[in-house]
């Protein structure tokens, strides 16, 4: 499972659909994205129990902040906060929620991304990403992510990245979800497919350069 | 059936390497700003600095979650001290806070190396230097993490620190200057970033002095 996120304006993400169980890739239509509040979204790999469960904590936080019915609302950057100690407190038990979170949002015109994960580290970037997505998507946004990227770019970029992880981990399949977060809300699009090729020479004929194998 | 080993650790080692030197009337802490785990690179820009106090700034390397952690621990532990004593914590009096906060955790640490640096109720420099479980000791000058094992040697040679053993005692602060201080520490990043993969990206140095406080950044190699 990968997850990619993107600073620009607004924010944006990409996220891979699928939920392996063991070496089976068990449901593919799962939605591992979901706003939180006015201003935020959450997205999740790993154990999605616990990302219900998750879902469940920040329902509650989000409840009783609108029981104060002040005017207020919590932001990405203080439910990121909340997510962290959560994590890192279950972490301290020896039972850990078994997610890398991913949590964007735009507050009074500020953009925020950030990231956590099950044992509590957490850092905030202009571009995040868990699972394969560190290994293989944050060098691709490290050289192509700049302050200026307008948001057509910024989905262009981040399904390049998307591409190179669908061809290269082995638990993805081609079924995504892209959000985008600006100041007025949250609009996660419907699932839809990349382009692929795999019409390479090199698949079509695999044995050529090879005499005797299969 | 073979014994099964625990294969989830709650520990994990971000990287990243803290220096402190003292002056006679200042103090200079520095730590690079890249966050690490295993071969990756998380970040380029996390700073492992906090001001505690006025005259109390701490560096930590280690396990970034419990250094987060033992931040926030220490920052309201220094709003209840001012609640309760109407002045800012000293740089020794915290110092000795952070010995018995890390030793509370002696037996699930907090695997967080930490320098502590700052001035003295004198207007001097001082620094402290500790181990993840609380052992400290007030010294000219440290380096904790994973360059330290480069750097401290060289500050040894620069340095040449009194022996604590001497009788009377002789004072450990430098007799540098603030700006040749904070050259050595340039030296001492530029130096460690070569050879140690956890250091690099960029160094943040926090000088403390008697007209207050100032920062500064110095580009560091990215590989």
């Amino acid at each position: 499972m990968a997850f990619l996120w993107l600073l620009i304006w607004e924010v944006r993400s990409p996220s891979l659909h699928p939920c392996s169980y063991g070496s089976t890739l068990r449901y593919k239509g799962v939605e591992r994205m979901k706003p939180v509040g006015k201003h935020s979204l959450i997205g999740a790999s790993g154990e999605l129990s616990d990302f219900q469960e998750i879902l469940r904590y920040l329902d509650e936080l989000m409840l009783y902040d609108n029981l104060w019915d002040n005017g207020n609302s919590l932001g990405p950057k203080e439910v990121h906060n909340y997510l962290t100690r959560v994590m890192y407190n279950r972490r301290n038990q020896f039972n850990p929620l078994w997610n890398s979170l991913v949590l964007g949002g735009v507050k009074n015109g500020q953009k925020y991304l950030g990231t956590v994960n099950m044992i509590g580290v957490h850092y905030e970037d202009n571009h995040v990403a868990t699972g394969f997505g560190n290994h293989l998507a944050r060098p691709i946004l490290r050289d192509e992510w700049h302050e200026n990227l307008s948001f057509e770019d910024g989905v262009k970029l981040l399904e390049k990245c998307m591409r190179v992880l669908l061809y290269r981990d082995r638990s993805a399949v081609n079924k995504l979800q892209a959000t985008n977060i600006t100041e007025e809300g949250v609009t996660i699009s419907q699932p839809y497919a990349l382009k692929t090729s795999w019409n390479l020479a090199a698949f079509k004929n695999p044995t050529v350069g090879a005499e005797g194998s299969w | 059936m073979p014994i099964q080993q625990a294969n989830w650790s709650p520990y994990d080692n971000n990287g990243g390497t803290c220096v402190a030197i003292a002056g006679a009337d200042y103090c200079v802490i520095a730590a690079d700003t890249r966050m690490s785990t295993g071969y990756n690179i998380l970040t380029r820009d996390y700073s492992k600095i906090i001001q505690l106090a006025d005259k109390s700034v701490m560096a930590s390397s280690g396990f970034q979650a419990d250094v987060r952690a033992l931040q926030k621990v220490l920052e309201a532990r220094h709003l209840v001290y001012q609640h309760q004593h109407n002045k800012q914590m000293s740089c020794p009096a915290m110092a000795q806070l952070l010995s018995n906060t890390l030793y509370y955790k002696r037996f699930f640490p907090y695997y967080s190396f930490n320098v502590l640096g700052g001035l003295d109720s004198e207007g001097k420099g001082c620094v402290f230097t500790y181990d993840a479980v609380g052992s400290y000791e007030r010294v000219g000058y440290s380096s904790q993490g994973s360059g330290s094992t480069l750097i401290m040697p060289f500050l040894d040679n620069q340095l040449k620190s009194p022996s604590p053993l001497l009788l009377p005692a002789k004072d450990a602060v430098t007799p540098l200057s603030e700006s040749e201080a904070v050259d050595l520490v340039k030296t001492c990043f530029a130096s460690a970033t070569e050879r140690d993969i956890y250091t690099g990206d960029k160094l943040e140095i926090l000088v403390l002095n008697a007209e207050g406080i100032r920062r500064e950044y110095m580009e560091l190699r990215k590989d």
